[in-house]
């Protein structure tokens, strides 16, 4: 029905489907940089955004890393969280009530120690009917284990998300690190083991000093660089990524602007995943939204897939 | 993680992104500014102690938004034109970096966002007895709005200023006019005593052993507050200043450690949403003083 009046009204259609999950647009927040949701209910309809993506999950809860944890830099924030999180137990009892009460698709975030752990929480979120994907981690910069130390070796990668495969029915995106030679190759490697669609960029490794103190600015000395400091690298990435693989590509890195997401979105990009500028502004994903809408009724495109991977050469 | 809900008190927590305008921005001492900015229905949900988040302008740099403490709200009287009194938030802030440098540029009418109220303020519940407050610098901004309710409450209030010079002490006349007993004291003696403002509040203590004392200011100058209070076993409220991204809970880079903190068992507060004021028993004082970034950051 709504799709008739959005038709009568030449709305653009904006919905997409990633991995066979309906989103009614293609924009949602990155993991980490919106809470589980509930912190930014207060401040923008959780029900415009495409998609919900929970801060990262591990069996156990996590403490994450000593501080000072962030610091800006030019057009750009370092962090090194360290992937501070409930605990799978926790977010089940505590954050999913709320959750569940949000009819908008809820991805699950989520990473391991061990290779074990990383099977131990797919066994869990697939038992969990509410949570419509999710998103392995396998590209965080900031802790010692888990995480990157996957994501930058196309064989561990494709070794734990074949792992993650085998317990999961439920639809699969693999967060990729761009902290590699080249992107392609983990891409294709994750493909292959059975990704039903693929996350790039993480933030970059990156390390700032204060040169009064000759510290560096964060404690655990080096950080991933997010914010629009990184866009066209994320946006390289992604363009690189969709012309290697045929799953569908949530393309993230620096989105601020409508223009931003629209970048991606031309690159190939099904869906777009907005971090740091949360933080900035609580509303940007609705700006985000309204502004591609927009794009398009100004272009004369009745759907956003006329749209996506539509770059020119 | 139970010892973090434990510490969120009531609060009615409504907050919102105001698109705003400036209605003044003017230097009040070398260095410190203060702000007016419009805010229709802030008022009402905000509590001592509680802050915003600003964004200084729309264009980019700086990226992120900066955390302030509320200093007071209010409404501009009535204007003879027959239209409502427009309701105010203002901020006291000092220039310390880029974003600063910026919004000392700031003018009437100028466009600029805040979020808030944020966080959880002083718990000033209580309705009688002698409160001592300890502002140093910047610190005296929160102090403001926790003066006038605890008189409201019937409190009797006592404010220790504190700061380097002459030029860190200011808004002395309108603590004075809500009926706060005022103290100044100087590192260099430029105004009030010679000397820090915790000597004062030594004396103070002795003089007044029943007092509850809350704090904000430098993290060196907390943290011998802190060690005061211990000694006198009197009760401490501080409000800290940690560099944050989003101001609601979600980005966790502000996090303070707990008291109780161990490697095996960390406890980690966030200081936007547990904090910005603590309980001084809850918090790990080593740790902070460890981390003795001064606040400089954070702007």
């Amino acid at each position: 029905m709504s799709e008739l009046i959005d038709k009568a009204l030449k709305r653009p259609n904006l919905a997409v489907e990633i991995a066979g999950i309906k989103l009614r647009n293609p924009v949602m927040p990155a993991s980490g940089t919106f809470g589980y949701g509930e912190e930014y209910a207060p401040f923008l309809d959780l029900e415009k955004i495409g998609a919900i993506v929970t801060k990262g999950l591990s069996l156990k809860p996590k403490a994450g890393n000593p501080t000072p944890r962030i610091a800006e830099t030019t057009s750009g924030m370092l962090n090194a969280i360290g992937l501070q999180n409930v605990g799978i137990d926790a977010f089940v009892q505590h954050k999913m009530p709320f959750l569940r009460t949000v009819n908008t698709p809820v991805i699950a975030n989520f990473f391991g120690n061990t290779l074990e752990e990383y099977g131990e929480v797919a066994k869990r979120l697939n038992d969990i009917p509410e949570i419509a994907a999710v998103e392995l981690n396998i590209s965080c910069p900031n802790v010692k284990q888990g995480g990157i130390v996957f994501g930058t070796d196309p064989k561990a990668a494709s070794e734990v998300v074949t792992l993650v495969r085998k317990y999961l029915q439920k639809p699969l995106i693999v967060k990729l690190t761009p902290n590699v030679t080249d992107i392609t190759v983990v891409a294709r490697a994750v493909e292959e083991a059975g990704a039903d669609a693929i996350a790039c960029i993480n933030t970059l490794t990156g390390m700032s000093v204060d040169i009064h103190t000759r510290k560096p600015r964060i404690a655990n000395c080096t950080g991933g660089l997010s914010g629009p400091a990184i866009r066209p690298v994320a946006v390289r990435m992604v363009h690189q990524v969709v012309q290697t693989v045929s799953v569908p590509v949530i393309g993230i890195g620096g989105i601020v602007t409508p223009m931003d997401a629209l970048e991606f979105l031309i690159v190939g990009a099904r869906a777009i995943q907005v971090g740091t500028a949360n933080f900035v502004d609580p509303t940007a994903m609705l700006t985000i939204i309204d502004g591609i809408e927009q794009f398009c009724i100004d272009e004369g495109i009745d759907d956003i897939h006329q749209l996506i991977g539509s770059l020119k050469f | 993680m139970l010892m973090r809900h434990s510490l969120i008190r009531e609060s009615k927590q409504i907050m919102k992104n105001y698109r705003t305008k400036i209605i003044s921005n003017q230097e009040i001492s070398p260095g410190y500014f203060r702000m007016k900015v419009l805010a229709p229905g802030f008022g009402e949900n905000a509590h001592p102690g509680q802050f915003v988040m600003f964004r200084v302008q729309r264009s980019l740099p700086p990226l992120l938004r900066r955390p302030f403490g509320i200093f007071r709200t209010g409404f501009l009287p009535a204007d003879c034109d027959g239209l409502p009194p427009v309701e105010f938030v203002e901020i006291v802030y000092k220039v310390v970096g880029s974003g600063t440098s910026i919004m000392a540029e700031l003018h009437q009418g100028d466009r600029v966002e805040l979020l808030g109220p944020l966080g959880n303020g002083f718990d000033c519940t209580s309705r009688q007895g002698e409160k001592i407050l300890v502002g140093g610098g910047i610190g005296l901004v929160p102090l403001y709005m926790l003066a006038g309710e605890l008189i409201e409450n019937g409190c009797s209030v006592r404010l220790l200023m504190g700061g380097r010079s002459r030029d860190d002490i200011f808004a002395v006349t309108e603590f004075e006019r809500l009926g706060v007993e005022t103290y100044i004291s100087t590192d260099d003696g430029t105004l009030g005593e010679e000397g820090l403002v915790t000597q004062v509040l030594e004396r103070k203590l002795q003089k007044y052993p029943a007092a509850e004392v809350y704090s904000c200011g430098p993290m060196a100058m907390l943290n011998a507050v802190h060690n005061i209070c211990l000694e006198h076993n009197t009760p401490l409220q501080v409000s800290l200043e940690e560099s944050m991204a989003c101001g609601v809970g979600a980005c966790l880079g502000c996090v303070v450690k707990g008291a109780g903190h161990t490697e095996e068992k960390p406890s980690y507060l966030c200081s936007c949403k547990v904090g910005p004021v603590f309980k001084s028993q809850y918090l790990d004082w080593s740790a902070l003083a460890q981390n003795n970034s001064d606040c400089g950051g954070c702007a």
